[in-house]
């Protein structure tokens, strides 16, 4: 093995791991941080801070009853969840984290985070199924639904920085953000991308195919035990990807002032942005359903080729 | 739009508010007499039991978490020969307090019952009989009911003229 | 006819009045006086409604509905507000002087005067003067007394004293202070006493052994259940709680025991919870766990042969199996030689002869009534209280004519003052129905049966002619003739508790005569046991063959089933059965001197642990069920002995798995039973896919009564025997009337609801009453009269002829081993008459001995001028007396006298 081979799989696993104490330090994150948000403690027990309330949450469900459902589709059953941290993990083969710190740049990498997060909802639509429970049924629906036209102007939200930067690759859209974060000139994209995460991610406010309080729990109703608990890793990750390919593709990645190193300038940056999923948690309710699809396809839909069009003639009048 | 943004910031402000939190063991809440905890079973003034094996708490019990046996002393007097509280069933709903016509049965705050082991819950009647009157004082059902007990005979209780003589044709 | 209740029309029947009519047509009136079976007196004025004279009257008038007959077009309002009003006034001065106790109070839950109290409205009490008070008494081991409570109904001495002709309870002094009670302390002598409970409206009477063991009406598990304590039937229900029997009410069957039930069947079930019951399986002194004992039967009775004694007081289902079990010709009958023959006529007499067996309800609407030989009250109190009824009863018909309705009771005392029905009472000594019959006539069996046969020829030349009567007793033959064609639904009454066919003989000759000229005109003959007549329609042998087929080496294993043989048998001859058996296997619940010989013993259930079916002396075949599932190893001797047969093999019982296989082949086997089948819905019967539950809807403690033993509740035991369930869980309507587990109505808690369950109120049972009848008359014209010639009776020196006498509290076997019942129990004692104890120079008390058929007896002396001469009483199955068959001639043993005397 030469020494480029090792320090790959150096990455690979570093990235794993890293990944995996993310997952369950983001439970207790935003345990802490709604609580701050309304007034309480959150988790103060167990450990310093109440860190280790999530091991204790972990070993738990590892303890829990892994329960299929008699009436279940049980291949399927056990699939569904590991759909979901599948699809996760490999979108995160694309992040540039630092300059060398990446599993693989990917000449399409945003085509190939698309296509990934697409893949992501066969684990909501599948789960659902395989409960055979009608609330799950209705979550998996709503799930699909949502998930899929949301990941249209997701995709077309991206092109604007695609354009400015000329690359599918993400190292090379940061590259192109030494001048000025994307954040400026694509601000519309920004937002829309931001907002199509968070539904892609089916994070509150946009939590719809779990909905609590008319599903039970949604698509994954049925679940128990460490299966219930991969979804739970699945979101948590899918928060943290949203989050570094927001900073990725808007705000310059791990570029920053050199009193810090790139890799803590890019964490710093992706934190902010899971903190303020954790504050649209904790701070709004949750639109109606077809609310939610009347504001993709009638508000966001547009406002993204708009953005799209003023972009490309930008680039083109520039060019020309 | 500017009312997300708006709600967005109160509820960031809420970071720099006082925390609410009771931090139970440490600090710990003034509760009122009113609180529905752990059930005890409470005596007379003259200290005898109260309890006179009614079941009515039972009954009233949605839980069905009660269960005793009513007896009955040599004088008459009626008590249970024993009562089981299955605490591990117990919702601490109160409907046996005001069910019971006699005040015997009351819910105190107290709630730090926890067991680790569920048997323990099962609370007997040496648990739950406690040397006083609880939340009403003064109350003797005996000395307002008709019945003849050991010390009070017919006629004796509150309110009551003495036995009526069978044999008087006298107005 | 059309009534008017609020302005909505109802099709009513006639001649009853407003408040029966209101409750039939499912209204809530409230009422505290009247009751079905006492009818109306108007004293309590709490079911007053408003009449109004015509569509245009909206003023109206106050009345009370249970004094006022229904007319066509009537009016009446019971929502009127001014009705209401009076009706919560009338509670309001009712509550005045009631004590503060419903806590501690045993009617609670099952009062009806909290029921109406609810009903009326009335909550806050305003009267703030002193309460009067009254001291109590003590009414023997079944009432308890708490005059506080009472309120001035007078129900109690209308059921005591009118309805059941008790002589010792009544009302005293005047005014607000009148007391109901007896003149002094003591035990309430009547044999009906126990249903002042159910008849009290509130708790001034209450069931004393309940009170040992408290249960609310609500915590009490309770099952459909058939009373043991004789021949008629009478139907119970059984409560239990925390696994002891706890409490005996009565269940409504308009046929059979209406309202009521008698003491020994109401206080008589503590033998159930008796401390020595047996409990565990032994063998050879060695406790065995359920699952062996099967296993060492099965050894012990393959290779040998065995015979089974079957019992009178155990279920039909029971003897069948262990009939099946040993094989028909290996059968046989657990009752003395006597009895077994007795029985047999009984079914001859019953299954042959053209005259209907009659229920309790149609003697009740009899004319005129001719016991023979039996003392009712004492070998079948109930059918003692419908006799009664009718000798009230029959005065009350000349009533139609002058338009009083029958229910209108104070009226009708008035008319009828002392005018009693014909009732003709032959009998060897007083009976308690001596007071209220025409003639009586107290002689020797055989004396009594030659009155009958006298009489049956009078009515009927083709009866056998009787001869040598004395002028007084043709005289008295006369009469009764006479009186007995002149009415039109005449009831001869007979049993076996003078053991003597030709009693049974003559009162069928009578019957039969009679029915000849009146269709109308029925037989009712009580037996010893109550399934006497079950185990008799059977066919099996008699107990004698069964000690000869061992003694001689035709049997050396004897499978002994609810039966203690000493009382059937005479002790030596038990003894030696005992002693020459190699291989004694009793079936028993409660311990007896058979079951202390047994080698191997089996704890079987009682009638409470127990699924089975009665016939009763009627031919009524009448279900069981089981109340509460027995601990330990107990479980009813047929499965007990199903277990058994599948293990050895026997071919009929091989297919059986439950109580339904078991009763599905009695159908096909037996005859007499086919329809036995059908007398209750089978187990798999749901009604809207739900059990039954035998608990109601307010049961209380389910995670509590168990949870000192586990906390965690164990599941509730499933019934597969019957469609009733253990749990409160289940169908909250009106179960099928064989099943009803306890009567209960919105409003209605204490037994008062039994309205509801009526078809009309005092009628029948929603669907039927419960129980096939198995003999139906034979339409004969020419009739095969019984032909045989009892003795005349001679006295005969130095020697008595010892007749049994019977006591409700004691003759039965399991009711006296009952505490309560147990202390009314009499001391055993001979009865002489007082001509032949002077001339036996013998005083009250004194000790007596003799011999019957080589059994000897030291008895203290009872004098009796009404025991006729040359006779003796002996008290008959008391606790501690051995057996002897009766009628016998007793030897005198001066010596021993003489030697007691020194």
């Amino acid at each position: 093995m030469d020494e480029a081979t090792i320090n790959h799989l150096l990455i690979v696993g570093g990235v794993l791991g890293g990944l995996l104490i993310v997952a369950p330090g983001l439970i207790w994150l935003e345990r802490r941080l709604l609580a701050l948000w309304q007034d309480r403690y959150g988790p103060n027990r167990a450990g310093p801070f109440g860190v280790l309330i999530v091991l204790a949450d972990t070993i738990k469900l590892f303890f829990k009853e892994d329960w299929i459902p008699p009436f279940a589709d049980k291949v399927v059953f056990v699939m569904a969840p590991a759909i979901v941290m599948i699809t996760v993990f490999f979108s995160f083969v694309i992040i540039p984290f630092a300059p060398g710190i990446i599993v693989t740049d990917l000449n399409i990498g945003i085509l190939f985070f698309l296509a990934m997060s697409s893949m992501g909802a066969y684990s909501i639509i599948l789960g659902g199924w395989a409960s055979n429970n009608k609330y799950s049924l209705l979550g998996a629906m709503r799930g699909a639904a949502q998930m899929i036209s949301y990941e249209v102007f997701m995709g077309l939200a991206l092109m604007g920085t695609v354009l400015l930067a000329n690359s599918f690759s993400l190292v090379d859209i940061i590259e192109a953000q030494r001048g000025m974060w994307f954040v400026i000139p694509q601000f519309v994209g920004f937002v829309i991308f931001f907002i199509a995460g968070i539904a892609e991610t089916h994070r509150l406010p946009f939590d719809i195919p779990e909905a609590e309080s008319e599903l039970v729990a949604g698509f994954h109703s049925e679940y128990s035990g460490m299966k219930f608990g991969m979804f739970f890793v699945g979101e948590y990750l899918g928060i943290t990807l949203i989050s570094s390919l927001t900073v990725c593709l808007f705000f310059g990645g791990w570029l920053g002032p050199d009193f810090l190193p790139p890799l803590v300038w890019f964490v710093l940056k992706t934190f902010a942005f899971i903190a303020l999923f954790i504050l649209l948690r904790a701070s709004l309710p949750r639109p109606r359903y077809d609310q939610l699809m009347e504001f993709g396809w009638k508000i966001l839909l547009p406002l993204t080729l708009i953005n799209l069009m003023i972009t490309a003639g930008v680039v083109l009048m520039r060019e020309g | 739009m500017f009312s997300i943004i708006r709600s967005m910031w109160i509820t960031f402000m809420h970071m720099f508010h006082k925390r609410e939190t009771v931090q139970y063991p440490e600090q710990k809440n003034k509760l009122t007499t009113r609180w529905r905890g752990r059930i005890v079973l409470t005596r007379d003034p003259d200290m005898g039991e109260r309890c006179v094996g009614c079941y009515l708490c039972a009954a009233a019990c949605p839980v069905d978490c009660i269960s005793l046996q009513a007896t009955e002393d040599e004088h008459g007097r009626r008590y249970p020969e024993f009562f089981r509280i299955n605490f591990s069933r117990c919702i601490f709903c109160g409907y046996c307090e005001e069910a019971c016509p006699t005040y015997a049965i009351q819910l105190i705050p107290d709630f730090e019952m926890g067991e680790y082991d569920r048997q323990n819950l099962v609370y007997e009647k040496k648990d739950l009989l406690i040397d006083g009157q609880g939340k009403y004082p003064g109350y003797n059902y005996y000395k307002v009911a008709g019945l003849a007990i050991g010390g009070k005979d017919k006629g004796e209780a509150q309110n009551e003229d003495p036995p009526v003589d069978v044999r008087s044709l006298l107005p | 006819m059309t009534l008017y209740i609020d302005n909505k029309p109802y099709d009513v029947k006639a001649g009853k009045n407003l408040l029966e009519t209101c409750l039939t047509l499912g209204f809530d009136l409230p009422y505290f006086c009247w009751h079905p079976s006492l009818g109306s007196v108007g004293a309590c004025r709490q079911c007053a409604v408003k009449m109004y004279r015509d569509e245009d009257d909206k003023k109206g008038r106050l009345i009370m509905s249970c004094m006022e007959p229904v007319a066509n077009n009537q009016r009446i309002s019971i929502q009127d507000a001014e009705a209401r009003e009076f009706r919560e006034h009338v509670i309001e001065w009712l509550m005045t002087n009631h004590p503060h106790d419903c806590a501690v109070c045993d009617e609670g839950g099952s009062c009806h005067l909290q029921d109406m109290t609810v009903m009326t409205g009335h909550a806050y009490r305003r009267f703030n003067f002193k309460k009067r008070t009254h001291k109590n008494q003590y009414l023997g081991p079944f009432i308890n007394h708490e005059m506080n409570r009472c309120i001035q109904c007078y129900r109690c001495v209308r059921f005591y004293k009118d309805y059941a002709g008790g002589k010792d309870l009544d009302v005293f002094a005047s005014r607000s202070n009148v007391y109901f009670g007896r003149h002094e302390d003591g035990v309430l002598e009547s044999e009906f006493s126990g249903n002042l409970t159910e008849v009290c409206p509130t708790g001034v009477f209450t069931d004393k052994t309940l009170k040992q063991h408290y249960t609310r009406k609500w915590d009490l598990t309770t099952a459909p259940s058939v009373c043991q304590h004789c021949s008629l039937g009478c139907n119970i229900i059984a409560g239990e709680r925390y696994g002891e029997l706890r409490s005996i009410t009565s269940r409504y069957n308009g046929a059979v025991n209406g309202y009521f039930i008698c003491d020994r069947g109401r206080f008589g079930y503590e033998f159930v919870n008796a401390p020595g019951r047996i409990r565990k399986a032994v063998c050879d002194t060695e406790v065995v766990r359920k699952e062996e004992v099967t296993e060492r039967m099965k050894h012990l009775i393959g290779s040998s042969k065995v015979i089974g004694i079957g019992s009178p007081r155990a279920s039909v289902q029971s003897n069948f199996a262990l009939k099946m079990l040993v094989g028909k010709n290996n059968f046989y009958h657990g009752v003395s030689d006597n009895e077994h023959d007795l029985a047999n006529l009984v079914i001859k007499i019953l299954h042959e002869g053209p005259a209907p067996t009659l229920s309790m309800k149609e003697v009740e609407l009899a004319d005129a009534v001719f016991i023979l030989g039996e003392d009712l009250t004492n070998t079948a109190p109930m059918m003692a209280l419908a006799v009664r009824q009718s000798v009230r009863r029959q005065p009350m018909e000349q009533l139609a004519h002058i338009n009083i309705p029958a229910w209108h009771d104070g009226a009708v005392r008035e008319l009828v003052q002392e005018q009693k029905g014909p009732l003709f009472i032959a009998s060897v000594h007083t009976t308690k129905l001596d007071d209220v019959a025409t003639e009586t006539f107290h002689s020797s069996p055989d004396e009594i049966a030659r009155l009958g046969f006298a009489v049956a020829h009078l009515l009927d030349d083709d009866s056998p002619e009787e001869a040598s009567l004395s002028p007084e007793e043709s005289k008295l033959a006369q009469k009764i003739a006479s009186i007995l064609s002149m009415a039109k639904r005449p009831v001869i009454i007979s049993g076996a508790s003078c053991e003597t066919d030709h009693v049974l003989e003559a009162a069928a000759n009578i019957a039969w005569a009679l029915h000849r000229k009146n269709q109308q005109a029925g037989i009712v003959l009580t037996l010893p046991e109550c399934n006497s007549l079950g185990l008799a329609m059977m066919g099996g042998h008699r107990l004698e063959a069964a000690f000869n087929a061992v003694l001689n080496g035709h049997a050396d294993t004897a499978i002994i089933m609810e039966n203690d043989l000493y009382r059937h048998g005479k002790k030596s001859i038990v003894d030696e059965f005992l002693k020459v058996c190699k291989n004694i296997i009793v079936l028993d619940h409660s311990p007896n001197p058979t079951t202390e010989k047994a080698n191997i013993l089996i704890p079987s259930g009682t009638f409470a642990e127990s699924d089975g079916t009665l016939v009763n002396n009627e031919g009524r075949i009448q279900r069981f069920f089981q109340v509460y599932e027995a601990t330990e190893n107990i479980q009813e001797s047929w499965r007990w002995l199903l277990g058994l047969g599948t293990a050895l093999g026997v071919d009929e019982m091989s297919h059986w798995k439950s109580f339904e296989d078991i009763t599905q082949a009695i159908a096909k086997e037996e005859p007499f039973l086919k329809n036995i089948d059908k007398v209750s819905p089978p187990a798999g019967f749901r009604i809207n896919g739900q059990r039954v539950p035998r608990e109601t809807h307010r049961f209380s403690g389910r995670t509590a009564m168990l949870a000192n033993i586990n906390v965690s509740e164990p599941k509730p035991p499933v019934d597969s025997d019957s469609p009733l369930s253990y749990t409160m869980e289940g169908f909250r309507g009106l179960p099928p009337s064989s099943m009803i587990p306890f009567f209960w109505a919105p409003g209605w808690n204490s037994v008062q609801s039994i309205n509801k369950y009526q078809q009309e109120v005092g009628g029948p049972l929603r669907d039927g009453d419960p129980g096939i009848r198995c003999f139906e008359p034979v339409q004969t014209s020419k009739i095969q009269y019984f032909k045989s010639d009892p003795a005349i009776f001679e006295s005969q020196e130095d020697h008595l002829l010892i007749v049994p006498l019977h006591h409700i509290f004691g003759s039965e076997e399991l009711s006296a081993r009952s505490p309560a019942v147990g202390e009314r129990c009499p001391a055993p004692y001979v009865m002489v008459n007082t001509a032949d104890s002077a001339d036996l120079k013998i005083h009250e008390n004194e000790e007596l001995s003799f011999e019957v058929g080589g059994q000897p007896y030291q008895l203290p002396v009872k004098v009796s001028s009404e025991m006729p001469r040359g006779m003796a009483g002996l008290p008959y199955g008391l606790p501690g007396l051995p057996f002897v068959e009766l009628p016998a001639w007793g030897i005198l043993n001066k010596e021993m006298k003489w030697m007691k005397q020194q």
